[in-house]
């Protein structure tokens, strides 16, 4: 069902944790569909330098926030801002296609973060442009098949 | 690695002495039982007296017991059989909202057809209410199908008092018994059963075979046509290996029906308590003790269900839930909705079944297992952080 890189970073998360002093937070989700991202960032320089996430969720929406964060982690806001979900889905070798709104919620919290950060800071950057983090929420599930007994 | 199995409510083992029977079937009596010869003769021999066998342990007679391909054929062909061969007399049928999809997916196939299907509420432990169901029943209603025990929480409905009100008022009686054959006693004629479905290969019998059980005098549409087997009803070569195996699996249920149900229970409970005890935030569902002897089910706040799974096989455990992302649907299962828990706690579900092979240890290395993997997923859970302050 899953790749052994999903495995990899469901079984051994990196970056879970909180920042108490993070520069931006974004959570998405919601508990009716089942699964919530929350992401803290700290932000010098333009540079993200540290990352932490948690996540209420199945297997691939652990193992997304894990790698997003590991693909995140150093680069500058604008490179990360250029990442989507189908770099997160390429980095673990893939995800079941009723599973893909996991990687989705990944890139969202991420932007909702940094969108939280230029509230905060006043900053702004281009690969933010548009972004409303109100509609960062919607559903993004597929409907598949259902596993019977 | 230990492995542990616990999903004796999906599918059981079919047993050595089950496969021990039916092994002559296959290569050494493989005659079609349709045929006039000999060979043909000695497999239709062994079809009716596993289908006298069956039939004794529900107090049916044979000739009121037909086999099918499991316990989902029988659920179509009971519901829409009889809807069909009634659509004369009226177009109503009265379900519950905790049905199996066998029943849930015939009665909305029905809906399109022009029936009306009215869907029971239970309450939050699972139990139909039986002055609703009696208050459901209009000059149109045909057919009540409630089912015996919940597969997902193991409820227990009360069966005789639901076949009393349908004979009071004329109304065919269905019941799925694929989770209560062999777990329970079950009389049709005490009970006032017209239609039962039950299945092989939940009771340690082999998968691809089930019956129902049609009360003599009731008329059912065919749901399979094709040739003359099973008196004309249901059509297609009979699987005489499978029916051997069948009838060799409820005599064993019911041969060992005591000591089964009371080392069930006793592991059950001992699950039960093991788990309630170790683990906070925790709610056990299903009714407290009208249940499936076998049926434990949890739901753990602030974890989602699937995570929980892939965990518990990483350590060789093996268990089912409910969660959406289990089924790949936007919503947690329909039982647990029906029973009133709330998305996040149904998300977080899982459903431990125990069996005949089930022992101590296995129950107590899930225990420990079970509040470590909580435990680690809470800590990953944002939910979690709003109890503990995020420490």
């Amino acid at each position: 069902m899953y790749t052994d890189q999903v495995m990899d970073h469901f079984t051994n998360p990196r970056n879970v944790g909180v920042i108490e002093d993070a520069d931006g937070v974004g959570e998405v989700g919601n508990v009716k569909c089942g699964d919530i991202m929350r992401i803290y960032l700290k932000i010098e320089d333009d540079v993200i330098t540290d990352i932490k996430f948690k996540t209420f969720g199945c297997g691939s929406a652990i193992a997304s926030s894990s790698i997003a964060t590991v693909m995140i982690k150093g680069k500058t806001v604008d490179e990360a801002l250029a990442l989507t979900n189908k770099d997160f889905v390429g980095a673990l070798g893939g995800l079941p296609s009723v599973k893909l709104h996991c990687s989705v919620l990944a890139e969202e919290a991420f932007k909702v973060a940094v969108y939280d950060y230029c509230q905060k800071s006043g900053k702004s950057y281009a690969g933010l442009e548009g972004f409303d983090p109100a509609n960062a929420d919607d559903d993004h599930h597929d409907h598949g098949d259902e596993d019977e007994e | 690695m230990k492995r542990v199995y616990l999903d004796y409510s999906a599918t059981t083992p079919t047993k050595k002495e089950v496969l021990d029977a039916m092994l002559p079937y296959f290569s050494e009596v493989f005659g079609n039982p349709s045929s006039i010869h000999g060979f043909g003769r000695e497999a239709k021999k062994v079809v009716n007296e596993s289908r006298a066998t069956i039939a004794g342990f529900m107090n049916a007679d044979e000739k009121e017991l037909y086999f099918t391909a499991g316990g989902t054929e029988s659920d179509n062909w009971a519901v829409k059989g009889a809807a069909k061969a009634l659509k004369n007399k009226g177009n109503h049928i009265i379900t519950s909202k905790i049905e199996h999809h066998g029943i849930l997916h015939t009665c909305e196939s029905l809906e399109k057809e022009g029936f009306e299907v009215t869907y029971l509420d239970v309450d939050g432990d699972g139990l139909i209410s039986l002055e609703a169901l009696e208050a459901a029943i209009k000059p149109e209603t045909v057919l009540i199908s409630i089912m015996f025990v919940n597969n997902e929480i193991g409820t227990l409905q009360p069966i005789k008092e639901i076949g009393a009100i349908a004979k009071a008022h004329g109304v065919l009686f269905h019941t799925d018994a694929v989770q209560a054959f062999g777990n329970f006693k079950i009389d049709v004629k005490d009970m006032n059963i017209d239609l039962m479905s039950i299945s092989s290969h939940k009771i340690y019998g082999p998968k691809g075979i089930g019956a129902l059980y049609i009360r003599k005098g009731v008329r059912l549409v065919n749901f399979v046509d094709g040739g003359a087997q099973e008196r004309k009803k249901r059509a297609g070569t009979e699987n005489v290996p499978s029916i051997v195996g069948f009838a060799k699996a409820a005599e064993i249920a019911y041969r060992d029906f005591d000591a089964h149900v009371e080392k069930l229970v006793a592991l059950r409970e001992r699950l039960r308590k093991g788990v309630m005890e170790t683990i906070d935030y925790c709610k056990y569902n299903g009714h407290p003790d009208q249940r499936h002897p076998g049926n434990a089910h949890f739901a753990f706040e602030f974890i989602e269900g699937e995570a929980l799974l892939l965990s518990l096989d990483l350590v060789g455990i093996a268990g089912s839930s409910g969660s959406a992302c289990t089924s790949g649907s936007l919503d947690p299962s329909h039982v647990l909705m029906a029973i009133g828990l709330k998305h996040e706690i149904a998300h977080g579900s899982l459903r431990l079944s125990v069996g005949d092979f089930t022992t101590e240890e296995d129950i107590d290395y899930t225990i420990k297992e079970l509040k470590t993997i909580v435990e680690r997923l809470r800590m990953m859970s944002p939910l979690y952080d709003k109890v503990t302050g995020g420490k």
